[in-house]
């Protein structure tokens, strides 16, 4: 399939940069397949992705993935440990419940875990804040009464979490605007992305 | 949409699962659309218990009813016959005109009565596998099921991994659970008592054990609909304004069971239904926990697309889910879906729009990849 260029997220080659070729990849959140398809062209990955939303499921469907409605939140039963040489979880991390069980279980499937998430460290959302609003930016598009977002993190929450549950850090990095940050990237950074091994 | 049935004669003996051996044996069918110069448009869609090959369409413009998956196969339908060559086959056992226990013995000249040996869904993939034979057709697209007709598509991939390139999984398990297995023998029972049954010798007297068929089908009906559905669609409802304090039919959930009873009872074979029921016990490919499921798939290159419904109590998601782990241990390419809707195991015949538009997605995929 190709991409179109609308399709297309900045995010995409950083996260396939870190994806040895021929990986079988499992994408949480795999929205309409987007990601999977663009690491098949790019890294000639395999892999499976899972979606809960019935619209982007079907949309999944129709871009060729394998794709399964499985609920995240209890955890990731149906795959064995190892089963993955990468494992994703891409904007997604900000709305799910069981954020430790979840990334424990990543960790378990998958020998590399891949997580992105809009930073809520980002000065612009401070700056919303001390306006005293709820931020809102494209990372952030909803507002507070409909948004989807239940465990919004900043960098420094994230390397906390990490560090608590002795997750190994291999890479991170910084972005705005299609740019790395590596000058106070908690304050500058508005996408953060992560690249965790489970040994 | 005319349709007509057909025949497939084989004399080729068919072993079954049972040790038994069919010297030869009929099929009926019916196809739907052209199977095109590649032969590579086919479709097999497999019956549920009370199912047979008359999928859609109808055999004259007088006919009631059409086939029983017209709401999904037919010209611009989901599963489009413009597109694909579909067949549907009466199962051997069946009523409706394959060899059975309906059909007439030739050793004896009589109907085969008891004597019709219990075939398995193993042994109707396997005559399924003679009759897509003799059409030429040496790959089918897809093979389809609902149900029990689920778990021939599954035995499809298992025993013909070359010649069949998707399953369609539908509100189907890899086996039956206990619970399952108890109602089918609350119906075999209520079929085998019947006085009328004559121990399912009962052709040539022109007694149909009807009473017996038609509690079990009442009680399939109620195990087949969620308790939502039921109570959204009956409720309390009373047939009169009061009870009446005897014991004919208060309420309207009465009254559609019966209704549902009787027709069944007039329609369907006895002894197929205790054969069908047999069929569904007995299909367990991992032969319960001895060897697992994964292993039994390794030899599959088929790709799958596996859907539930969420009401469905008698073949509930978690077993579809063991379906999918079992793929996945094997990196088998698979979608799996759970579809929300009311009606319970039933929904698999209804056109709840999601369902239907994932399979015809998932049609229009196939088309492009072959």
């Amino acid at each position: 399939m190709n991409l179109k260029k609308n399709n297309y997220r900045y995010d995409f080659p950083i996260i396939a940069n870190w994806i040895n070729p021929n990986s079988k990849v499992l994408d949480l959140g795999c929205g309409d397949g987007g990601l999977l398809n663009y690491l098949s062209q790019e890294r000639s990955i395999t892999g499976y992705g899972i979606e809960k939303n019935p619209d982007n499921w079907l949309k999944s469907l129709k871009a060729g993935i394998n794709v399964l409605q499985v609920d995240l939140e209890a955890g990731l039963s149906e795959f064995e440990d190892d089963s993955f040489d990468v494992v994703i979880l891409s904007k997604t991390i900000q709305s799910v419940h069981n954020t430790e069980e979840i990334l424990n279980e990543m960790l378990r499937v998958g020998k590399q875990v891949i997580v992105t998430f809009p930073n809520f460290g980002y000065w612009r959302n401070r700056i919303q804040l001390i306006q005293g609003v709820m931020p809102r930016s494209k990372e952030l598009p909803y507002s507070w009464f409909n948004t989807p977002n239940v465990h919004l993190c900043t960098i420094r929450d994230f390397d906390d979490l990490c560090k608590l549950n002795k997750y190994k850090i291999v890479d991170r990095l910084v972005l705005t605007d299609k740019k790395s940050v590596s000058l106070f990237p908690n304050m500058l950074g508005a996408l953060a992305l992560y690249n965790l091994v489970n040994r | 949409m005319i349709v007509k049935s057909k025949k497939f004669k084989s004399i080729c003996p068919l072993k079954l699962s049972c040790g038994k051996v069919l010297d030869e044996y009929e099929l009926t069918y019916e196809t739907y659309g052209k199977l095109n110069k590649n032969k590579n448009n086919a479709v097999l869609v497999c019956h549920a218990l009370s199912g047979n090959h008359h999928l859609a369409g109808r055999y004259s413009s007088a006919d009631k009813y059409p086939g029983w998956w017209d709401n999904l196969i037919g010209p611009n339908k989901t599963l489009d016959t413009n597109k694909f060559f579909v067949i549907g086959i009466n199962n051997l056992g069946g009523s409706d005109g394959s060899s059975g226990p309906k059909s007439i013995n030739k050793k004896t000249n009589k109907p085969w009565g008891s004597k019709f040996p219990i075939a398995t869904v193993e042994d109707w993939v396997n005559s399924h596998e003679a009759l897509i034979t003799s059409l030429n057709i040496s790959k089918l697209s897809a093979v389809v099921g609902g149900s029990l007709g689920g778990m021939q598509a599954i035995q499809w991939a298992i025993k013909f991994p070359e010649k069949i390139k998707h399953a369609i999984v539908i509100a189907a398990a890899p086996n039956l659970t206990a619970q399952n297995i108890a109602f089918n023998e609350v119906a075999r029972q209520s079929i085998i008592t019947d006085p009328d049954f004559n121990k399912g010798n009962y052709y040539k007297k022109n007694k149909q054990p009807r009473r017996g068929l038609r509690i079990a089908r009442m009680l399939g009906h109620i195990t087949y609909l969620s308790d939502d559905v039921m109570d959204t669609k009956f409720g309390r409802k009373l047939k009169n304004k009061d009870y009446k304090y005897d014991f004919s039919t208060d309420f309207e959930i009465e009254s559609y069971l019966n209704y549902q009873g009787d027709k069944f009872a007039k329609e369907f074979d006895a002894n197929t239904y205790i054969r069908m029921t047999k069929a569904l016990d007995y299909y367990d490919p991992a032969s319960g926990s001895k060897i697992s499921l994964s292993k039994i798939f390794k030899k599959i290159k088929s790709k799958f697309l596996v859907i539930s419904f969420t009401s469905d109590w008698r073949f509930s998601p978690d077993r579809s889910k063991e379906i999918v782990k079992a793929l996945l241990d094997n990196n088998i390419d698979v979608k799996y879906a759970e579809i929300t809707a009311a009606s319970g195991h039933d929904a698999f015949l209804m056109t709840e729009p999601r369902y239907h538009a994932i399979l015809k997605s998932y049609f229009n995929k196939m088309l492009g990849n072959s």
